[in-house]
């Protein structure tokens, strides 16, 4: 599903990853942990091709990412949902109408997938927020209402960062709940996030494989965990 | 284009609303649409300018008669037998009297007594579409009738209707130069637009956007921006040339600035232009710019 064959990432600065190589399964769950600043959301980006590998080959859907155009890449990630930290909203639409954004975006009418939109808020528990607009939002809502909006197309991948970065432990929970649903649901899961005891309340729910950013690798977390 | 004319608008609510921006973007097509309305009318009234001297004047002469007044007869009829031979001459007949004294009139007053003075006899010859040999006119004229002289207007139509045609491209020019300006006032504000909204752009390649796509709702809010305003500025044009004094021989060339008949349909065409010109030119700068936050 998502592949990374002898990956390496450089910034200006110098080598942020070398040599990684690494298949993401289909219907598995990921953590990726590591600390701040270590690369994840970099990692991440490579996963959904917001960021081009600087050396070897990262293959989404069978498809090699450097052999694509910006729009194919675009329509690739329609087959995903991502999930950031920040949310990423656009502050002037109404949270349902954010959430209907893949739907526009895609080119499909927002009114054929009205039924979909409704049990997705519902889903999260945010139809009774469907005008409001994002600043008006609390952090767990936004976070919901983030997941809602990365589910709406119903992708094969889900791709987290951090999406309990801003939340009390309650609603880090309930998120999760909500990622081992969709894991469940047979999508392909990753979510990168610094929080050790989120990935150890997962592993009773899940069977989640860590992976773990260390010296510029990415590597299998082990039993200590 | 498609994404353009879709009903439901949801492409194009995707961009904020940029309140001064836009409003200074609509006042710029309406005061480039007004200005454009009346540089169609100012070419298109050169036109009609050089078209009239040219016709009137194309297709006349006259010949002058300078002789001693016993000989003026004379001279005249053989003038007229000259030109009734003469190939390309529809009609000829020497003015009257009456006819000269008119001519006279605006600057000696209509008491004035030319039978006794030696004004010259002027003949008006009417040319056929096909037009006669001037230059063989005048070589047969000078040896036949030594006071004639063969005045075949060109040497006051030319500049002339060198002067409208010169009016009538400025005009044109005009029109080109107000389009070239609309579409370097739309690609700053589309460029100003699209980098106030990299976050934006940023977030609808999140959500699987194309290039096509976002390029599309800019440009679907900035021809239509464009268009509103120009249309604005083109009726407001038209209305102000509509108040314009009518055309009067009085008044000359500055009465007859405006449309007249099917000409009014013209300036209908400039919030169209106005259109098409905010869309080459939105869709090229959001091209530049999509590359650039790539």
């Amino acid at each position: 599903m998502i592949e990374l064959e002898n990956v390496a990432y450089s910034y200006s600065g110098g080598a942020l990853f070398s040599d990684i190589s690494l298949r993401l399964a289909p219907g598995s769950f990921h953590f990726l942990t590591g600390p701040s600043g270590a690369g994840k959301t970099t990692f991440l980006k490579l996963c959904y091709g917001a960021l081009l590998p600087t050396a070897g080959q990262v293959t989404i859907f069978d498809k090699d990412l450097a052999a694509l155009t910006r729009d194919d890449i675009a329509i690739l990630r329609r087959r995903m949902g991502v999930v950031h930290q920040d949310c990423q909203f656009l502050d002037h639409l109404t949270l349902s109408e954010n959430l209907a954004l893949p739907l526009i975006a895609s080119d499909r009418a927002a009114e054929d997938a009205q039924q979909d939109l409704e049990d997705l808020m519902a889903w999260v528990d945010l139809t009774h927020r469907a005008d409001a607009l994002p600043p008006e939002l609390s952090g767990g809502e936004r976070q919901r209402a983030a997941l809602a909006r990365g589910v709406i197309m119903s992708p094969d991948v889900i791709i987290a960062d951090e999406p309990t970065g801003n939340v009390d432990w309650e609603m880090s929970q309930r998120l999760l709940r909500l990622l081992v649903e969709l894991n469940k649901m047979g999508k392909t899961v990753l979510v990168a996030t610094h929080d050790l005891s989120l990935i150890r309340a997962a592993k009773s729910q899940v069977q989640a494989r860590v992976l773990r950013i260390a010296s510029n690798r990415v590597q299998l977390a082990g039993a200590d965990l | 284009m498609s994404l353009l004319w879709r009903t439901d608008g949801q492409a194009g609510r995707v961009v904020p609303p940029s309140g001064f921006t836009a409003h200074l973007l609509v006042f710029a097509a309406a005061a480039m649409a007004f200005l454009a309305v009346f540089a169609l009318a100012l070419s298109l009234a050169s036109g009609r300018l050089a078209a009239r001297w040219g016709d009137e004047l194309a297709q006349s002469a006259t010949i002058r008669i300078v002789a001693p007044l016993e000989q003026r007869d004379a001279q005249t009829e053989a003038a007229l037998r000259i030109l009734q031979t003469t190939a390309g001459v529809a009609f000829a007949r020497a003015l009257d009297t009456e006819e000269q004294q008119a001519l006279l009139a605006p600057w000696f007053g209509p008491e004035l007594d030319i039978e006794n003075l030696p004004v010259p006899q002027l003949i008006e010859v009417i040319e056929e579409d096909t037009g006669f040999d001037a230059a063989g006119l005048r070589l047969r004229l000078a040896a036949e009738v030594p006071g004639a002289v063969l005045d075949d207007h060109t040497q006051w139509r030319a500049p002339l209707v060198e002067a409208a045609d010169r009016l009538r491209l400025l005009g044109g020019i005009s029109i080109v130069l107000l389009a070239v300006t609309m579409a370097a006032v739309v690609t700053l504000a589309a460029n100003a637009a699209l980098a106030a909204n990299a976050q934006v752009i940023k977030v609808l390649r999140l959500v699987g956007a194309t290039d096509q796509f976002i390029a599309q709702a800019f440009v679907r809010r900035f021809t239509g921006r464009a268009l509103a305003g120009a249309l604005g500025g083109t009726l407001l044009g038209m209305v102000a040339v509509l108040l314009l004094p009518p055309a009067s021989d009085a008044g000359g060339f500055l009465t007859g600035l405006g449309f007249q008949g099917l000409e009014w349909a013209l300036p209908l065409l400039i919030p169209l232009l106005a259109a098409v010109v905010a869309f080459g030119a939105t869709g090229w700068s959001a091209k530049r710019v999509l590359g650039e936050l790539a």
